[in-house]
């Protein structure tokens, strides 16, 4: 079965992608998972100076999901271009990216595109380091102004990877004006947990991000309203674990899944999701383009 | 997992800079399994067990630090075990450890002991005070030690002494330690064909502990520390960044 997808301005062997933050530090682990059948593989984001990430506990499973707070740990641009290069070969690389304001976005997309990412994904809405992330992605201007200026930088497709608050659609339409390839939705949800016995947050940074299966019925929804209403694509992230999480995001109107949390139970959980929807489509004699919206009623 | 709350039923000085800290619970794990301690209000770092209820820890930055602060009734949280650990196996095994890097095998030569199973080590430090745990690696088999500074034992780093051994009488190597000298022991092992047979207790940074953020990632395989490791085959570690360089907490690699 073929699932050759277009998505963003890229051609993807199948619409799996390893999602920003997860395996994605070193070229080596970048390519790991691309030999477990990623479609396309995001790598860890960076920004303009070295910095280490808030300290431990960084990641927390609970019975609702996981909670991190890494705190875009990272060793700049100026270190990280030469992982992006080896990091090349096998499937597109996808270089996500922060800063604390335009300018600096532009500066790490011209320092990384010396190594010619396939893509670039703006980091809009981490939401556990102050002044970057989702500062920025929740006012549609910098949005859309930010987007513009690397727009402008680069020649590759660029794909704007949007917090999951109320004016998500405001937000992305913002993005699509500033020139945006596609929106990336949902990065993972504002949130804590606080250990009974001591009563610290358990994060080291108090505060962190929810992900996993907890927070995919927020990231279809997002999906849905976010395919609605752009003409760019979008891709689905939050809570993908099985072939069904991602044959619900398509039909929600995602041309391509984002996977990161799920990876915990399984490192082939790429191989395993293209196997699931391959099967899926074959029984009903469809292709992904023919699913693609199917839930938009 | 969340983190268990542990308090600190006692704590042992076992050398100048090494302590020893006994909890409240059973950490259930493999010799080479390590559980992740959270400092409260500091951070959360791996440390391996040296006895079903303890942790051995030398004092070598802001979170050891802290947690040498701590004091008989204090707590800290813990999660795992995580990790492989070692793979017991054969009827005589050798073991190569330097300075607090004896602390997971310690656990290993007692299991081996029950199981009757031939046990030499080659213990190492800088210098003989820092020596960890002699009594229980000499109760369990035969021990040689070797100090920088000569006051106990050979005279030199603790891998001298495997000129004299041959490697290919033992079923199974075990080693942990400073990577300069893991390494040295690579270098050997291999020589002598036994790389396959010997395991390394590595260490890197370590942030998740749930193989989510790959932080601990080592090259080119990019398998990683926490839960593919931290212990691997020497066969594994050829031709890799093993005794050239690590990552640190920002991701930039630093040269050992």
């Amino acid at each position: 079965m073929d699932l050759r997808t277009d998505v963003g301005g890229l051609r993807l062997k199948n619409p799996t992608i390893l999602a920003a933050g997860v395996l994605g530090t070193s070229a080596a682990s970048l390519k790991r998972v691309a030999q477990h059948g990623a479609g396309a593989v995001t790598t860890k984001s960076t920004g303009v100076s070295p910095r280490e990430g808030h300290p431990g506990p960084v990641l927390i499973k609970t019975e609702h999901g996981f909670l991190n707070a890494m705190g875009l740990p990272n060793p700049s641009y100026h270190e990280f271009v030469r992982e992006l290069e080896a990091a090349k070969g096998d499937v597109p690389v996808i270089a996500s990216i922060f800063g604390s304001n335009a300018k600096e976005f532009e500066e790490v997309a011209l320092g990384l595109n010396k190594a010619s990412p396939d893509a670039f994904e703006l980091n809009l809405s981490c939401p556990h380091a102050e002044g970057y992330g989702m500062t920025l992605g929740t006012d549609p201007q910098k949005v859309k102004e930010i987007t513009e200026i690397v727009k402008n930088a680069v020649d590759v497709p660029v794909w704007v990877k949007l917090p999951p608050l109320m004016n998500i659609v405001e937000v992305g339409l913002a993005a699509q004006e500033g020139g945006a390839d596609a929106v990336v939705a949902i990065n993972t949800i504002p949130a804590m947990v606080i250990d009974v016995e001591s009563g610290y947050p358990v994060l080291g940074n108090k505060v962190g991000g929810l992900s996993g299966a907890a927070i995919k019925p927020v990231a279809l929804r997002c999906v849905y309203e976010l395919y609605a209403a752009l003409n760019i694509d979008v891709i689905g992230v939050g809570g993908v674990s099985s072939w069904k999480d991602a044959i619900e995001f398509i039909m929600a109107g995602a041309s391509a899944v984002e996977i990161g949390s799920a990876i915990y139970d399984n490192i082939n959980v790429f191989r395993n999701i293209s196997k699931g929807i391959a099967q899926f489509l074959e029984k009903r004699q469809r292709t992904l383009d023919d699913m693609r919206g199917v839930a938009q009623k | 997992m969340m983190p268990i709350n542990a308090k600190i039923t006692k704590i042992v000085d076992e050398t100048p800079s090494i302590k020893t800290f006994f909890l409240d619970l059973t950490l259930d794990n493999k010799p080479g399994q390590f559980v992740m301690v959270w400092i409260r209000e500091v951070d959360e770092i791996p440390m391996s067990p040296s006895y079903s209820n303890a942790i051995t820890v030398q004092k070598v930055g802001d979170a050891t630090s802290a947690l040498f602060k701590l004091k008989k009734g204090d707590s800290v949280g813990i999660r795992g075990p995580i990790g492989n650990g070692f793979t017991l196996s054969g009827k005589s095994i050798l073991l190569i450890a330097g300075g607090v890097g004896a602390a997971p095998l310690a656990p290993l030569v007692e299991v081996a002991g029950g199981k009757k199973i031939k046990v030499k080590t080659l213990l190492g430090a800088k210098t003989a005070s820092e020596l960890l745990f002699v009594k229980r690696f000499r109760s369990a088999g035969d021990l040689q030690t070797a100090t920088d500074d000569g006051s106990d034992g050979h005279k030199g780093p603790v891998t001298e002494l495997l000129d004299e051994l041959d490697l290919r009488g033992y079923d199974q190597i075990y080693s942990c330690g400073p990577e300069k000298m893991m390494s040295r022991v690579l270098e050997m092992v291999k020589g002598a064909n036994m790389a396959s047979k010997t395991q390394f207790s590595l260490q890197r940074y370590i942030k998740c502990g749930m193989g989510i953020c790959g932080t601990c990632s080592i090259d080119p395989s990019g398998l990683r520390v926490c839960v593919d490791g931290p212990v691997f085959s020497g066969e594994t570690l050829i031709d890799s960044e093993f005794g050239r360089y690590a990552r640190d907490a920002s991701g930039r690699k630093v040269r050992l």
